[in-house]
Formats: structure tokens, sequence, C-alpha cells
């Protein structure tokens, strides 16, 4: 019966989720405290498309000199940063910016590095659900970012 | 340049073979899951710049065992995550009872100084060794040690670096004993560096 009533209460905070006004929902989303002298950081973050249409992330507006899409290609041991100029999030899937793979890159910091504790105020511009604020937490760097 | 990546594929087939291999025998011949396929041909002598601005050689950096990476700090993902998992071996195996060193050679001379590099590795562990120093040491340090290196033309100031991410395991008498590929989760290099600590060390 417990099962049961949890299992519910975690519908109903999913209902609750697919019920807001966009089809759109960002989670977890966080980058990792930098060096002081840094000059780029990573911001990760899980986007969930729970509508009916396909949706592409076009940009990510925050306050640095430049912020870009990236991910990380893999061949034979060599790491290649690409910029990619869209993400899209297919309906009723999720897409997941984590560490090893597609990234938001911060970049142009010049002695403002992130710092844990603080956040980053930024803004991701949807083709089809437009403009929606998220909040990037500024995390310590630890085991939980090595998930391979 | 195609042949040292074509040279690396296959060493790191080989080394993981290895691995698998020390993981699911035990072989007596190769206890810590070395190859002589391997080869004694990575590393030898460099000349770089340490974090405090002094040029310094493999003989003053290489003091123990010692896991070297090259990598760049305007790197935000990668660079980070590896720097990350060496620092943690180095405290898995601190806890043991065995001293090793980590060093993060920079392949972006341009952008990372000396404070730079200082900066980055003092953020993963304490005692990580930065280095940089002139394109032409950079370069020469990483054909020593066959890794792959790139600046991505295109922008002068946010530029991005294709670069190698194995992770080297030197000695300061016998030099190269073997290397890690990024996905190797710390406790294994934990494991493996202090096997090859125990027959070399």
């Amino acid at each position: 019966m417990k099962t049961t009533f949890l299992a519910s209460l975690a519908l109903l905070a999913i209902a609750t989720t697919a019920t807001a006004d966009s089809a759109i929902s960002v989670s977890d989303a966080r980058a990792f405290e930098t060096a002081p002298s840094a000059m780029a950081g990573g911001g990760f973050l899980t986007i969930t498309n729970t509508g009916a249409s396909d949706d592409t992330l076009i940009a990510v507006l925050a306050d640095f000199p430049r912020v870009e899409l990236h991910t990380t290609a893999f061949e034979n041991d060599i790491a290649r940063m690409v910029h990619v100029d869209t993400i899209p999030v297919p309906a009723g899937e999720t897409v997941t910016l984590a560490p090893g793979g597609l990234h938001v890159m911060f970049m142009g910091l010049k002695g403002k590095p992130l710092t844990a504790g603080d956040t980053i105020a930024a803004t991701l511009v949807f083709e089809q659900a437009g403009e929606m604020a998220v909040t990037f937490d500024i995390v310590k760097r630890d085991m939980a970012g090595h998930s391979h | 340049m195609k042949s040292v990546i074509i040279g690396s594929g296959v060493l790191a087939v080989a080394v993981g073979l290895g691995v698998y291999t020390w993981q699911t025998t035990t072989a007596a011949s190769d206890p810590c899951g070395n190859t002589t396929v391997a080869g004694a041909a990575i590393g030898g002598p460099f000349e770089l710049v340490s974090e405090t601005g002094e040029t310094v050689t493999d003989t003053d950096v290489i003091t123990k065992p010692t896991l070297v990476y090259f990598g760049y700090t305007f790197c935000p993902d990668v660079c980070p995550l590896d720097s990350m998992r060496n620092a943690i071996a180095a405290d898995i195996l601190a806890d043991q009872g065995v001293d090793i060193g980590t060093v993060f050679i920079s392949v972006d001379p341009a952008r990372d100084t000396p404070q730079v590099v200082g900066d980055f590795t003092d953020n993963f562990h304490a005692d990580m060794i930065g280095l940089t120093g002139s394109p032409d040491q950079v370069r020469a340090a990483s054909q020593a040690y066959k890794t792959y290196y790139r600046a991505v033309e295109g922008d002068p100031e946010y530029y991005l670096v294709d670069h190698s991410t194995q992770t080297y395991l030197m000695f300061p008498n016998t030099g190269f004993a073997t290397f890690f590929r990024r996905d190797t989760p710390a406790e294994q290099v934990a494991d493996i560096t202090a096997c090859f600590a125990g027959q070399l060390g």
C-alpha cells in the first residue's frame, strides 16, 4: 500500500510539471566552480520535452562575453570539442547535457571565476517554447561529476 | 599526425586487453596488467616552465611515480574530469601510504601562462604540478609522450584545442610504465599504479 501511495505522489509531481505553461521542463542546471584565472566554465542541465511536437534549443543567453553550445567527440582517445548550433529536443524525450558530452560553455570569465555557492542566471531559447529562465547552481567538483 | 592517432588507438586496445587480462586472471607474468607492446619510446627528457615561471626538466618533475596528463585550461569539461580522476587516484593511494605525483602539461602555451596553469591544477589537488612553456618546449614534450594536439583555427581568443586524453604513469628511473584511458575509474588507476609502484618503486 505504501508503495502505491508513493507512486501516486510521484505521478502527481510529474503531472504538475507537465501542466506548466511550456512542454519543456529543465532540471539539474549546474556548473562546476573554476580556478581563479579560468577563462571558461561548463554548464550542464537536463531538458525534457513532454509535449507532442519536437523542439530545439537554439541559444543560451547569459552575462558572459560569449556563450556557446558544445559537445565533446572522442576518436582514438583524442577529445575534440565541437561547437554545435542547436540541440534538438524531440517530443517525449529527455536530453541531458552532462560532463563528457553536450555542455554549455560560458566563455571569457576574465577574473570573474565561477564560485561554488553562486548561481548563473541564464535564458534558454527554444525554437517552439520560446525563452525560459534558468538558474545554474555553481557547485564544487566531486566524484559525482565523474560518472564514467 | 595520422600515424600518431592510429598508434594511440592500437596502444589503447593493447592496454585495454592487458587490463582486462589482469582483472579476469591472476597472470603471474603481468601482475599489473602491463603489456610488452607499450614499449619504452614514450616519455623522455623535456624542458618546460613551472607554475612559478622557472624552467624545469623531467628529472625535476618526476621524482616519484607520477601520472602525467596533457590538456589545456580553457577546456571546461574533459580536462577537469580527467585531472580530477587523477587527483582522486592520488588521494586513494595516499590513504594506502603510496606517494605519487600528478602533472598537468598544457598544450595551449599561448593562453596558459604559469599562473593560469597553477590556478587550474590547484583546483584539483594541492600537490598537482602544472607545466607550460614556449610553443617549442610544449611541442617537444608532447612529441616525446606521443600525444596529439591541434588548436582549432578560428577565434583568436576563444579557440578550442583537440588533444589526446590518455594519462601516463611514469617512474623516475625506468620511465614509462603504462597509460590509462580516460574512462578508467580512479580506483582502477590507483590499483594498477600501486601495483607498479610495488614492482618498480
